[in-house]
């Protein structure tokens, strides 16, 4: 290997504020590396106009006017979340040729901020997945094993900071998409509560689920990262009002008197990789000799947790996908005798299979006659999964939980699989569907490849969650890890 | 007992405006009953009396000020058109009859 692995944001920052290296040098090592490493995490470059923006960040510096702790840091952004001028196209043909005519509220305020953006990072087609297979230019390999997915959606964020191409980028989680891959590529991801970042600028998929958030190497750079972009926003009405804390600030190491909830339903042995699960009850013992409390919890109606988001998701996406019709924007066919006929061909051979499923199963529950029995139905039981959480954290600070229920599986091995693909979810859409915030942090690995613990706060509770996580990893190393064939 | 047929994978693709070959839409058709097959565990679950969760957070509707603001200009929402004229995007013609 010629290029070596980019240090976490904290130690960057070191260095630059000690002038032993700058954000160009920065930038060039992690283009570098994005390249020689050749894992698809990237899905383009934008070389040049980085260069000019480290510069300028350089200068900045130069001249005593730093505008942050990112700022002349490298970053990526997952290919759904829109820059201005640059192209967007959720891994998708249909967006081919698309750029975008403003910035997402969270690339504003990263690039306020002063953070270098290297380029856009693969995902599942319209965020619709969990292996990053399902992207229309084919998958992101996993760093810890290249003949592995990296999860998904947002897999080449996770792969690009597993690999030290960047030491922050950010995805998108609508029912898992953040931490199931910082779990597979032993990273820290983390979903912040529904609102607390606006989605202005992010392409919906599920406009009551989906949240941008950070991927990192630490819980504190998760919680930069997350502090930038967080806070209310005129252009998104469900952004929360609420101010921003200093999560960095409260990231004392202290879980002494924490009461943290082990649902019961979270920890049988049926459908759990051994290894795994034995990984994510070493990191609760870890907690509890750090001074944490646990106990036992229940969330009765977790079997239902998938059957209700691919309901509720899958029906939301089908109503926003339905303005890509190749009138405004994206690709169009080329070939159509009439209106409705462009319509269906630029549709037909725009969207990959995946999507297509997910559009026809919306559509069906949404229909006249299907409507009650499946999306209401659906609705319904989400109540019923927000009060399991809601009941569960009137007597716990947290919850403590696998990530994902097995290490990263080899590529091709799900993709003719959709259910089998689903459950890959389990752990995480009932926070999703009740608006909760998660982290994944790694946490051991099984079969020599990384395992995530899973921590849940109530809707706000972002500040105890990285609190909780932050401790964790100064007690432990597995988020120090490297995978040996990039490092 | 399948829980979708064929018939029915095609009008919804119709409703979606997708076309499906033939081989695709015998291929969805099973697909779709297993997930469904699936996804009727939530028959089992009593529900009677339960609201409907649409959003998972109260909606409040913030106001702002009733003042112009600038939005996206028109040449740069014309820029992604696959066909464009004047301030218009253009399609096929819908309307029957006339002139084109």
């Amino acid at each position: 290997m010629a290029t070596t692995p980019l240090g976490t944001v904290s130690e960057l920052r070191s260095a630059l504020d000690a002038g032993e290296t700058t954000s160009v040098a920065l930038l060039e090592q992690s283009l570098a590396r994005a390249v020689e490493l050749d894992l698809h995490a990237m899905l383009q470059l934008r070389a040049d106009a980085a260069r000019a923006e480290a510069r300028a960040a350089d200068e900045r510096r130069a001249a005593g006017d730093v505008r942050s702790p990112l700022d002349g840091i490298p970053i990526a952004l997952k290919d759904n979340i829109s820059q201005d001028g640059e192209p967007c196209g959720c891994a998708s043909r249909i967006l081919e040729g698309y750029v975008s005519p403003y910035d997402a509220t969270a690339s504003a305020r990263l690039r306020e901020a002063g953070a270098v953006v290297i380029g856009r990072t693969n995902m599942d087609e319209f965020a619709m997945g969990s292996s990053t297979e399902h992207s229309a230019y084919g998958p992101t390999r996993n760093p810890w094993d290249r003949e592995r997915a990296p999860g998904g959606s947002s897999g080449g964020s996770a792969a690009a900071v597993a690999a030290g191409i960047v030491p922050l980028a950010f995805g998108s989680d609508t029912g898992g998409s953040i931490r199931q891959p910082a779990a597979l590529c032993g990273v820290v991801g983390v979903k912040p509560s529904y609102g607390r970042v606006s989605r202005y600028g992010l392409v919906a998929f599920a406009s009551s689920l989906d949240q941008i958030g950070p991927l990192a190497r630490t819980s504190a750079d998760a919680a930069l990262g997350l502090e930038v972009v967080a806070g209310p926003d005129p252009r998104d009405s469900t952004a929360l009002p609420d101010p921003v804390p200093r999560y960095r600030d409260g990231l004392d190491g202290d879980v002494s008197g924490l009461v943290i909830g082990l649902p019961r339903e979270y920890f049988v042995e049926e459908g759990v990789d051994p290894g795994a699960l034995a990984c994510v009850r070493a990191a609760v013992a870890e907690l509890e000799a750090a001074g944490a409390k646990t106990r036992e919890v229940s969330l009765p109606h977790t079997q239902f947790a998938i059957a209700t988001y691919y309901l509720v998701a899958n029906a939301e996406a089908s109503s926003n996908l339905s303005r890509f019709d190749g009138v405004r924007y994206g690709r169009r066919a080329p070939e159509f005798a009439d209106l409705s006929e462009l319509y269906r061909r630029t549709r037909s051979e725009g969207f990959g299979a995946e999507v297509k499923r997910r559009i026809l199963l919306g559509t069906y529950v949404l229909s006249a006659g299907y409507y009650d029995a499946y999306y209401r139905k659906a609705q319904q039981v989400r109540t019923l999964i927000r009060r399991d959480l809601e009941s569960a954290f009137s007597g716990c600070d947290l919850l403590a939980t696998p990530t994902a229920p097995d290490p990263a599986f080899r590529i091709g091995e799900r993709s003719g699989d959709p259910l089998r693909m689903y459950l890959s979810d389990v752990y995480t859409v009932s926070a999703s569907l009740a608006g909760a915030a998660g982290v994944s942090t790694p946490c051991g690995f099984a079969g020599g490849l990384p395992v995530g613990l899973q921590l849940l706060a109530p809707p706000l509770g972002e500040a105890v969650m990285l609190r909780a996580a932050d401790a964790y990893e100064r007690r432990t190393e597995w988020h120090a890890r490297r995978p040996p064939e990039v490092s | 007992m399948s829980r979708i047929t064929r018939v029915e994978v095609e009008r919804m693709a119709g409703l979606a405006r997708l076309s499906l070959a033939d081989e695709e839409a015998e291929r969805l058709t099973g697909e779709l009953d297993t997930i469904l097959d699936y996804v009727d565990a939530l028959a089992r679950v009593d529900t009677v009396g339960v609201e409907p969760t649409a959003h998972p957070m109260p909606l409040a509707t913030p106001l702002r000020q009733d003042r112009a603001e600038p939005g996206l200009a028109p040449d740069a929402a014309l820029r992604n058109a696959p066909d464009a004229a004047g301030t218009t995007f253009r399609v096929p013609k819908v309307i029957e009859g006339g002139e084109a």
